[in-house]
C-alpha cells in the first residue's frame, strides 16, 4: 500500500511554511538586509532555470550570466524607453520597438521573453553541441557579452551603463520601496517556481529527464530532442531574464560589468551545491550564492578577516568536494535524510517490516 | 598443481549474474578449450581470470590467488590475454604493437631476441613493421595480436574467440600455429570458442559452459562423441 | 610589407603560447577524455611560483625549470587526488570538479600572492632583429622559440621512448593497456604532469605582455580552446596548427579591420570557436566523432 509519501506531505507542508517565513521576514531586518534577500529571491530564479537545463536536461551552462544581463538591459531598456534613452545623450536605432518608457514591473516579462527567444536562438545550434563543447560554446557567450554590450553603446550605454529611477511603491501601500521589491521579486520566484513545478513533474520534466539520461532510447520511446532540448534552453533562458530584470530594478542600474563572466560560473556552482535534477535545493543554491561570499570574507565567529578570495576558495573546495563525496548536492543530502526519516517512520509505524529492495530474478 | 585453476566462481556484471559456479582447470602444457552457445559465459570466464569483472570464488594461478587482483597486476605475472576483437593499439604501428607486448618484461632488448624466433611464424609483420596496425585485415590484426601475446612470454595464454569474423582458411592457419607453438615451445593454452570442431581438434581437454556453468567436460576425443555436444555443437 | 611581417611575426608568438596551452589540453583529453577547465589557472599557479622564485633571487633559466618540475609534479597530483576519484562518472561530474578546480586555484592565487597585478620579466631582451629590411621584436622570436622546443621536445618523447610509446597505447586503448600489464592510472598522472609543464610555459612566456594577475590565463584559455577546437580536440598537431593560425588571424584582422579593433579579438576567436564546432566539428585534423551509443 502507498501512502501519500510522508515526504510529499512534508514538502507541502515546507512550502507553505516558507511562503509565510519570507512574507514574515521583513519585519525582522533593515533594509539592507531585505535587499541581500531580494538578490536570493532573483538568484533562486535563475537558478530554477540553470537547473532545468543542466540538471534536467543535461545541457551544461556557463553563460547564465549572460541570459541575466540581456533581461537586465532590455528591462532598463524598456523602463527608460526613448526618452530616457535620449536624456543620455543615446541614440537608439529607430526601428527598435521602444515605447516611452514603462512601469519597471511590466518589463519583467518581456525582459523574460525575449530572453527566452534569444535562449532558443542558442538552442538551435547548441543542438550539435554536446557536453563540453556546449560548455564552451556558453562559456564564449558569457565572456563576450561585456565586450558587445560596450559595442552596441547607442542601445547599451556603452561602458557607463543605463541608471534608472528607484520604482515607487504601488497601490499606495504603506512600505518602503525596498519592502516592495522584495515582495515583487518573492512573488515572481514563488509563481515560478510552481510553474517550474509543474512543468517538471508532468511530460516536460519527463521528456527533459529521458533525453539527459539516454537521447538515443528517448528518441526511440517518441520524444523529439531538438524539440525538447530548444524548448529547455528557452525556458531556462527566461528564468535568467525575469532574474536579470529583477536584478536591474533592485540596483538601479546595468553596465557590461554587472554580468561578469565570474557570475555564470558561480551560478553553476551553486546550482551543483543546490544540487542538480532536484527542485528542492535550489533555494539552498541561492542563499550560498547570496551569502557565502559575505561570510568567507568576514566569518561572524572569527576575529580576524579573510581576503577577498576566500569566497572563490570556498566555492571552488565546495564544487570539489561535492562532486567527491555528495553529488546530489543539498538535494542529494535531503534525499538522504528523508529516506532515513520514512525508514524510522516505517520501521515505528509496520513492526519492521522490510520492504523488498533487490530486483526479482532476471531471465538469463 | 595446476597451473590455473578456478573453483566455484561467480561473476556478475551489475546486477545480472554471468557465472553461477564455474570451476575448471589447466595443468602446465596443456591446451584447453571452453566451448558454448552465445552468452554462455565463456567470454565472462576469461576475463574473470584477468579480473576485469567482480567475481566471487577462488581463482588462483600457479598456487597464487588471483582473485582480487588488478588486470595489470595478473597481465604482469604471466597471463596473457588477447581479448575478443583483438584489443590492438588501432593507432599504433605493427612493431609498436609489438613493443607493447614487451613492455610487461620491462625490456626491449628481450623483445629484440624473441623477435626472430616469434616473426618465423609470420614472416610478413617484419616487412610490414610500420604500417598502422588498424589498416590490417582481420586475420592479420588476429596474428598481430597473437604475436604481441607470446612476445611477453607468458606462462598461460588466453584466447577470446580468434575465430570470430575470419575466413575458415585463416581459422585454420591461426589454430595450427597455437598447436605447433604448444608442441614446440611448451605453451600453456586457454582458448575459448564458439567454433567447436576446430577448437576439439587442436585441445586436449574442453569444457562445455551453458548459462554460466560448467555443463559438460572431459578428453576431446570424449567430447566429440559425446551425443548432447555433438548435437549442439559440433552439428552431426 | 615590412609592417605585415611584423604582424606575422607577433601573430605567430602570441599563437605558440595559445598552441602550448592547447595541446595541454588536448593531450589531457586524449588521455583522460576530459577539457580541463582549470588548465589556464593551473598555469597562471606555475607563474606564480616561478615570479615567488625569482623574488627570492634565484635568476631566471633556474626558476623556468624549477617551475617546469614542480609544475609536473601538481599536474600528476592533480588526476590522482582529485580526478582519480571521479574518473568513471559521468562527463558532467569530471567537468564540475575541473570548473571548481578553476574556481579554486584563482581564487588560491590571489589570497597567496595579492590580486594586485605584478610585472614579469622576460628573458628576452627588449629588442629587435633586423631580418631581411624588417625589424622583429627578440621578445617575440623567443617566445615562439621557446614553445616550440617545448612542443618537439614532448612530440620526441611520445615518438622515441618507451614511456612515450605507452602513453599513447594508453590514449588509443585503455582496457587493452591493461592487459599488457599497464599501470594506467600513472600513465594519466604521468600526462596531466606534461600538460601542466606546457601550461607553465605559456603562463611564463604570457606574463611579460599580459602582466601577471590571477585572472591573467583566463582569456589565454579561450583562444586555447578555440585553438584546440579548431585543429581538432584530439590531434595534438592541429592544436600546435590551430593555435598558430589563430594567432596569426586575431592579429592580422585585429591590425587591418577597423571593425575587429582590438576590444572584438575575444568575441571573434569566440566566433572561430563557434563556426568550427557547428561545420565541422571534429576541427581540421581531429577525427570525425562517434556518438557513444
Amino acid at each position: 500500500m502507498r501512502a501519500p509519501a510522508l515526504s510529499t506531505i512534508l514538502k507541502f507542508a515546507l512550502f507553505f511554511a516558507a511562503v509565510v517565513v519570507i512574507a514574515l521576514l521583513p519585519r525582522f531586518m533593515g533594509e539592507f538586509r531585505l535587499s541581500q534577500f531580494t538578490f536570493v529571491a532573483l538568484y533562486f530564479i535563475a537558478l530554477l532555470g540553470l537547473n532545468i537545463l543542466t540538471g534536467y536536461n543535461g545541457q551544461i551552462s556557463l553563460g547564465h550570466g549572460a541570459f541575466m544581463g540581456i533581461g537586465a538591459y532590455v528591462s532598463a531598456v524598456l523602463s527608460l524607453g526613448r526618452p530616457g534613452l535620449e536624456l543620455y545623450q543615446l541614440d537608439p536605432p529607430g526601428w527598435l520597438p521602444l515605447g516611452d518608457g514603462m512601469t519597471p514591473v511590466f518589463t519583467i516579462p518581456i525582459a523574460g521573453l525575449v530572453t527566452g527567444v534569444v535562449g532558443v536562438l542558442f538552442g538551435i545550434p547548441a543542438l550539435r553541441l554536446a557536453g563540453v563543447s556546449l560548455a564552451l560554446a556558453t562559456f564564449a557567450m558569457a565572456v563576450s557579452l561585456p565586450t558587445v554590450a560596450k559595442r552596441f553603446d547607442s542601445v547599451t550605454g556603452g561602458g557607463g551603463g543605463l541608471s534608472l529611477t528607484l520604482p515607487e511603491t504601488p497601490f499606495g501601500w504603506d512600505i518602503s520601496t525596498r519592502h516592495w521589491l522584495y515582495y515583487e521579486a518573492w512573488a515572481t520566484a514563488g509563481i515560478l517556481f510552481v510553474v517550474a513545478w509543474v512543468m517538471v513533474r508532468g511530460r516536460l520534466g519527463r521528456a527533459w529527464r529521458s533525453i539527459r539520461d539516454g537521447e538515443v532510447a528517448a528518441v526511440s520511446s517518441g520524444v523529439s530532442p531538438a524539440l525538447y532540448k530548444t524548448l529547455a534552453f528557452g525556458v531556462s533562458s527566461f528564468y535568467a531574464g525575469v532574474a536579470g530584470a529583477l536584478l536591474v530594478i533592485e540596483v538601479s542600474f546595468v553596465n557590461p560589468d554587472t554580468f561578469p563572466v565570474g557570475l555564470s560560473i558561480l551560478l553553476l556552482a551553486s546550482a551543483v551545491i543546490g544540487g542538480l535534477g532536484a527542485l528542492t535545493g535550489v533555494i539552498f543554491g541561492a542563499l550560498v550564492l547570496e551569502f557565502l561570499p559575505v561570510y568567507a570574507e568576514n566569518p561572524p565567529l572569527l576575529p580576524f578577516d579573510f581576503s577577498t578570495q576566500a569566497p572563490s576558495v570556498v566555492f571552488g573546495a565546495a564544487l570539489i568536494l561535492i562532486m567527491l563525496l555528495l553529488p546530489g548536492g543539498f538535494a542529494g543530502l535531503l534525499r538522504m535524510l528523508a529516506g532515513v526519516f520514512n525508514g524510522a517512520v516505517r520501521r515505528l509505524t509496520e513492526g519492521g517490516r522490510p520492504m523488498p529492495t533487490s530486483p526479482t530474478r532476471r531471465q538469463g | 598443481m595446476p597451473l590455473l585453476e578456478l573453483r566455484d566462481v561467480l561473476a556478475r556484471y551489475g546486477p545480472i549474474r554471468a557465472l553461477h559456479g564455474v570451476s575448471l582447470s589447466v595443468e602446465e602444457g596443456e591446451v584447453v578449450a571452453i566451448l558454448g552457445a552465445n552468452g554462455a559465459g565463456k567470454t565472462t570466464t576469461l576475463r574473470a581470470i584477468c579480473g576485469m569483472v567482480r567475481t566471487a570464488g577462488e581463482i588462483s594461478f600457479a598456487g597464487r590467488t588471483i582473485a582480487r587482483r588488478s588486470p595489470e597486476g595478473i597481465a604482469r605475472l604471466g597471463i596473457a590475454h588477447v581479448p575478443e576483437g583483438r584489443g590492438l593499439f588501432t593507432e599504433l604501428t605493427v612493431w609498436e604493437n609489438l613493443r607493447m607486448g614487451a613492455v610487461v618484461r620491462g625490456g626491449q632488448k628481450a623483445l629484440r631476441q624473441d623477435a626472430k624466433r616469434i616473426l618465423g611464424y609470420f614472416p610478413w609483420m617484419e616487412r610490414r613493421r610500420d604500417q598502422q596496425a588498424g589498416t590490417l585485415s582481420g586475420g592479420e590484426q588476429q596474428m598481430l595480436a597473437l604475436v604481441r601475446g607470446l612476445v611477453s612470454r607468458p606462462r598461460l595464454l588466453l584466447l577470446d574467440e580468434p575465430s570470430l569474423g575470419l575466413a575458415p582458411t585463416v581459422v585454420r592457419e591461426l589454430f595450427s600455429i597455437v598447436q605447433r607453438l604448444n608442441q614446440e615451445e611448451g605453451l600453456t593454452v586457454l582458448v575459448v570458442e564458439q567454433n567447436a570442431t576446430i577448437a576439439l581438434e587442436t585441445a586436449s581437454r574442453a569444457y562445455v559452459l551453458e548459462v554460466g556453468k560448467v555443463a559438460v567436460s572431459g578428453e576431446s576425443a570424449e567430447l566429440q562423441r559425446h551425443e548432447g555436444v555433438r548435437k549442439s555443437y559440433l552439428g552431426y | 610589407m615590412a609592417d605585415f611581417i611584423q604582424q606575422v611575426v607577433s601573430g605567430l608568438a602570441s599563437g605558440a603560447i595559445y598552441a602550448s596551452l592547447a595541446l595541454a589540453l588536448v593531450l589531457i583529453y586524449r588521455a583522460t577524455d576530459v577539457v580541463n577547465f582549470a588548465q589556464g589557472e593551473m598555469a597562471t599557479f606555475a607563474t606564480y611560483i616561478a615570479w615567488s622564485l625569482m623574488d627570492h633571487g634565484l635568476s631566471y633559466w633556474p626558476a623556468f625549470v624549477l617551475t617546469l618540475v614542480l609544475a609536473f609534479i601538481g599536474g600528476a597530483g592533480v588526476e590522482r587526488v582529485l580526478i582519480r576519484p571521479v574518473e568513471h562518472r559521468p562527463e558532467i561530474v569530471i567537468v564540475i570538479v575541473t570548473i571548481g578546480l578553476l574556481i579554486l586555484l584563482n581564487g588560491l592565487t590571489g589570497w597567496i600572492w595579492g590580486a594586485e597585478v605584478k610585472a614579469f620579466d622576460s628573458p628576452f631582451p627588449n629588442e629587435t632583429w633586423e631580418v631581411g629590411g624588417v625589424a622583429l621584436s627578440v621578445v617575440d622570436i623567443g617566445t615562439l622559440g621557446i614553445c616550440l622546443l617545448t612542443v618537439l621536445a614532448l612530440w620526441a618523447f611520445f615518438r622515441f621512448t618507451t614511456l612515450g610509446l605507452v602513453m599513447r597505447a594508453v590514449a588509443n586503448n585503455p582496457t587493452a593497456s591493461r592487459l599488457q600489464g599497464v599501470r594506467v592510472g600513472w600513465m594519466l598522472a604521468l600526462g596531466w604532469g606534461l600538460a601542466a609543464v606546457l601550461g607553465a610555459v605559456a603562463g611564463m612566456m604570457a606574463a611579460p605582455t599580459l602582466f601577471l594577475d590571477p585572472s591573467m590565463m583566463l582569456i589565454v584559455l579561450i583562444y586555447a580552446f578555440a585553438a584546440a577546437v579548431l585543429g581538432g580536440i584530439d590531434s595534438p598537431l592541429g592544436a600546435v596548427v590551430g593555435g598558430l593560425t589563430l594567432g596569426v588571424l586575431l592579429n592580422l584582422l585585429g591590425a587591418y579591420v577597423d571593425f575587429v579593433g582590438s576590444e572584438l579579438r575575444l568575441p571573434t576567436a569566440l566566433l572561430v570557436l563557434l563556426a568550427v564546432l557547428l561545420i565541422r566539428p571534429q576541427g581540421l585534423f581531429g577525427h570525425a566523432v562517434v556518438r557513444r551509443v
